[in-house]
């Protein structure tokens, strides 16, 4: 059971580094974006692995449901889409060089400081109902703030959305 | 594993989808001939690229429903504890709500859900550029 647990992990692991490879490197920015939603969707996996399965959920929701949406219209609205010579193109790998090898070298560092501590694995179980508790008994002030900050981006993306239009 | 029920979801999910076309495929008699072939799109030959560049409206009503994609979000944890919570928890969601429907008036009363817009010049379908 525990060996299989771990076989459908890797499997998942696979798939979203494959898909962020593809991300990064297919030429076609449609493409890109499609791919985008399997390295979410594996992304979602991930958290369902470190038991937290309502972020799972959001991730699912917000993130594959809602901006991956936004992303893939961003990109029909790219003005030459149809002439399909809109290629992605790598320019001044040696200077990128750099800053990779220096952020390497960072993770790295941490990677090999850090005391890994295992821990026996335990049973995880489904922190939605938890969660909503707190947001509304101990955290209800920041609930309330949330809604408040969504109330804040969506005026502030309309006013931008409808500027840039009147520009076009 | 808890969420492995979760897991054979997903797999029963992807196995219909699968099953599903490699059954037609078996099945179907296959003798294919140049007009079965042909690209059909509601009967009629495209005309013109079929990568057009979208009206930004759609962009633009994307936008509105992340928010209250995030806001849906929040009803899951709220919802399994209604029944403990009571009145209460009716009242937090209810001001959480409110909050949002104020943007949601705004939205409205700015004209950003008019599909059409009669003044200015944008109005039209989504083919338009």
């Amino acid at each position: 059971m525990e060996l299989l647990s771990e076989l459908i992990f890797y499997c998942f692991v696979v798939l979203t580094i494959g898909s962020a490879v593809v991300v990064v490197f297919h030429p076609r920015v449609m493409y890109s974006a499609f791919a985008l939603l399997f390295t979410f969707f594996g992304v979602g996996v991930l958290y369902l692995y470190l038991a937290a399965d309502f972020l799972a959920a959001s991730q699912l929701l917000i993130y594959v449901g809602g901006i991956l949406i936004l992303i893939i219209f961003g990109v029909f609205l790219t003005s030459s889409i149809m002439s399909l010579e809109i290629l992605q193109e790598t320019h001044q790998r040696f200077i990128a060089l750099i800053p990779i090898a220096l952020g390497g070298i960072v993770l790295l560092s941490v990677i090999l400081s850090t005391p890994w501590t295992t821990t026996a694995t335990t049973e995880a179980v489904p922190t939605t109902k938890l969660l909503g508790r707190l947001l509304l008994t101990r955290y209800l002030v920041p609930f309330e703030l949330a809604s408040l900050l969504l109330l804040a981006a969506l005026v502030g993306a309309m006013r931008l959305a409808r500027y840039f239009r009147t520009e076009e | 594993m808890t969420f492995a029920p979760l897991l054979l979801f997903f797999l029963g999910g992807a196995a219909v989808v699968f099953a599903a076309v490699f059954l037609s495929r078996l099945l179907a008699p296959q003798n294919p001939n140049p007009v079965k072939n042909s690209t059909y799109e509601c009967g009629e030959e495209t005309v013109g690229p079929t990568w057009v560049r979208f009206n930004s409206r759609f962009y633009i009503v994307a936008l509105i429903f992340l928010v209250f994609d995030v806001e849906v979000l929040f009803l899951y944890p709220w919802a399994l504890n209604l029944r403990d919570l009571g009145l209460y928890a009716w009242i937090d969601m209810a001001i959480f709500i409110v909050i949002l429907v104020v943007g949601l008036a705004y939205v409205w009363g700015k004209g950003d859900l008019e599909w059409v817009r009669l003044r200015g010049s944008s109005a039209g379908s989504a083919r338009e550029e």
